[in-house]
């Protein structure tokens, strides 16, 4: 099983050869987020831009300008909160073809504590009109939302993860926008998830079918565009939806579905796991999914428990 | 006055004929801020003579061909200068003159700041201040990667560049070496507001208001950062054309250049020169006449020669 910054690294480095107008930008953290191997490979379309990330947004949009198809590197948190004024102004206003890639996204990234855990980035670039905003859930899915990002022609935000996740999806996988996936069938209960903790949740779902309790997963990779009606079509019926996501609760994939689902009239009940309006801290990968609910023993502990509150005595 | 060339072909022109231009299309500006009651003057008119010589006479750009991958690039990164930019392209034919009046209105071309996405001929969205100077780079990085010879060129202010974003970029551009790139910094000595003037400052102020550098020996700065620094009077098309050429010319160190234009903010109306409060202002009827009289004169003879009909088809 491959991390999935390896993943990246390599299809870099792929598309380089592949195509000639791909240019990688990096805010010297190419040894952490792996596009040291696009370096190595095509040192003429590697540009170090140094600490400064701002600069290295315009520059890019500079590149774009200029036809060439330009792939931001550094961990999220630079991008959607450090260089959020030129990715507003000249990515997602000018629609220009910057693909930006925030490494180290979520939860799981070293005990480096709060100043560089983001886990607000889904709920910026949602709120951003033109952008496109990706989470993949595993390898296969991040290689086809790459193939896709180097063709589409305009702004793309992706957040990929540094550790290795189970493959979930066949090497075949192809990416459609705003598409939603199910994964697992069941009647009980919609569990709806992002990123790699589908993976955990999928993992949930087991032991909740341990339990007798029948849970259908659908995943959500792309969280814009989105093929709303699909979405409501996956949830409909049920009197309970559950989602999970290594974010905050508010304005992620929570906030999506709970927009998505009230659309339209009455609603199910809808429980958010995630980060609860807090900042994150120092520690280890364990820690934080048991601290915000999300490893797979307490995301079906959560959902059996809810369930069982319904359930008259 | 001599009259201006029908050629679209860029060609050489004379000081008087550049500094004519300028006139008019600072009479342009005053007409489209009254009209739309909002807007920027100090400024458009400040950095008027640089931008003016830029396409009137340095630029390889062709109106009729906006998206030729080949032609120079202008990235204006004081953005709230837009009237300033639209009037020149309007005078240079990349849209007609009538259409100056749809300035700051909605579903208009000619937004507040200019947008990429909008008007053929602006080639960066700016306006939140400090960004301009990294698309720049971005753009000279791709010439040099691209093997194209194309010039970049970014208009700053000199109150933009308190940015930190803009440093960033200053180093990058020193680091690649682009000496495809030419930063101008329209050096008016004025920000919107300010600090006051007080008696120990007063050698450096500009009017009633503290410089936004005061203290600060800004070429020995960008000189120490890697740059090449030519400064120049920003009104004299003389001085303004070889400073040009010297950065078109590029440098054998491989530095880029930054010319540092000193200009009077408010640049051709009297009322206006150095006077920090028409940083952004509606001129009063009795302004607007002034400024008809003061700069109204040269309208006639300009667009009596001018390739482009009023309305921008082609006589």
């Amino acid at each position: 099983m491959k991390a999935m910054r390896d993943v990246w690294g390599e299809k870099l480095v792929e598309l380089g050869q592949s195509d000639p107008r791909t240019v990688v930008l990096d805010g010297d953290l190419a040894n952490s987020t792996k596009v040291d191997k696009f370096a190595k490979a095509h040192p003429e379309r590697f540009f170090q831009m140094g600490i400064a990330e701002q600069n290295l947004i315009g520059a890019a949009a500079g590149l774009a300008s200029v036809g060439y198809v330009p792939w931001t590197s550094s961990f999220t948190v630079f991008f959607t909160h450090r260089a959020i004024d030129p990715v507003r102004m000249l990515v997602a206003q000018s629609h220009a073809n910057v693909k930006i890639v925030g490494s180290y996204s979520g939860l799981l990234i070293g005990a480096v504590g709060k100043t560089h855990l983001d886990v607000q980035d889904l709920a910026i670039m949602r709120a951003m009109p033109d952008m496109t905003v990706l989470a993949p859930a595993d390898g296969p899915e991040l290689l086809a939302m790459m193939d896709w990002a180097q063709t589409y022609e305009g702004p793309v935000y992706l957040r990929i993860v540094r550790d290795a996740v189970p493959d979930l999806f066949g090497p075949d996988h192809t990416f459609t926008p705003g598409a939603v996936h199910r994964l697992r069938d069941g009647s009980d209960v919609a569990l709806v998830s992002t990123g790699p903790q589908t993976g955990r949740v999928l993992a949930a779902a087991d032991q909740l079918a341990a339990k007798r309790i029948e849970a259908r997963v659908v995943h959500v990779g792309c969280l814009k565009p989105l093929d709303e009606d699909a979405l409501r079509a996956e949830l409909a019926g049920y009197d309970l939806v559950v989602t999970a996501e290594e974010h905050s609760v508010l304005g992620g994939l929570g906030g999506l579905v709970a927009e998505v689902l009230t659309a339209t009239g009455p609603a199910p009940r809808i429980e958010r796991i995630g980060v609860r309006d807090t900042w994150g801290e120092s520690a280890g990968n364990d820690f934080m999914l048991t601290k915000h609910g999300l490893s797979a023993e307490l995301v079906s502990r959560r959902v059996a428990g809810v369930l069982g509150s319904r359930v008259p005595a | 006055m001599t009259a201006l060339s029908t050629d679209v072909v860029q060609q050489e022109r004379d000081p008087g004929e550049l500094a004519a231009i300028a006139q008019q299309a600072r009479w342009q500006v005053i007409k489209a801020v009254t009209n739309a009651k909002a807007g920027h003057i100090g400024g458009p008119l400040s950095m008027m003579d640089l931008l003016v010589n830029l396409y009137f006479d340095e630029l390889n750009v062709d109106p009729t061909r906006p998206d030729d991958p080949d032609r120079d690039r202008f990235i204006l990164s004081k953005g709230h200068a837009a009237i300033g930019l639209y009037a020149v392209l309007a005078l240079k034919g990349y849209l007609p003159l009538d259409e100056l009046a749809t300035f700051d209105k909605g579903d208009s071309r000619l937004q507040g700041h200019p947008d990429v996405t909008r008007l053929p001929g602006v080639d960066s969205s700016t306006g939140s201040l400090g960004q301009g100077l990294s698309v720049g780079v971005g753009m000279a990085l791709g010439a040099r990667l691209g093997k194209k010879d194309f010039h970049t060129w970014v208009l700053l202010g000199d109150g933009e560049i308190q940015e930190g974003m803009v440093w960033e970029a200053v180093q990058a551009a020193a680091r690649y070496k682009l000496a495809n790139l030419t930063a101008i910094v329209d050096r008016n000595g004025l920000q919107q507001f300010g600090l006051p003037s007080s008696e120990e400052t007063s050698l450096t102020d500009r009017g009633d208001r503290r410089d936004p550098w005061f203290g600060v020996d800004l070429a020995a700065v960008f000189h120490a950062f890697g740059w090449r620094v030519v400064e120049i009077d920003g009104h004299d098309h003389a001085q303004i054309k070889s400073a040009y050429d010297l950065a078109r010319a590029g440098d054998q160190q491989g530095r880029p250049t930054v010319i540092l234009a000193h200009t009077v903010k408010g640049k051709g109306l009297s009322l206006a020169e150095g006077v920090y409060t028409w940083h952004s202002i509606v001129p009063t009827q009795e302004d607007f006449e002034r400024a008809r009289q003061e700069l109204e004169a040269d309208e006639l003879d300009v667009l009596d020669n001018h390739q482009l009909s009023r309305t921008g088809v082609k006589a």
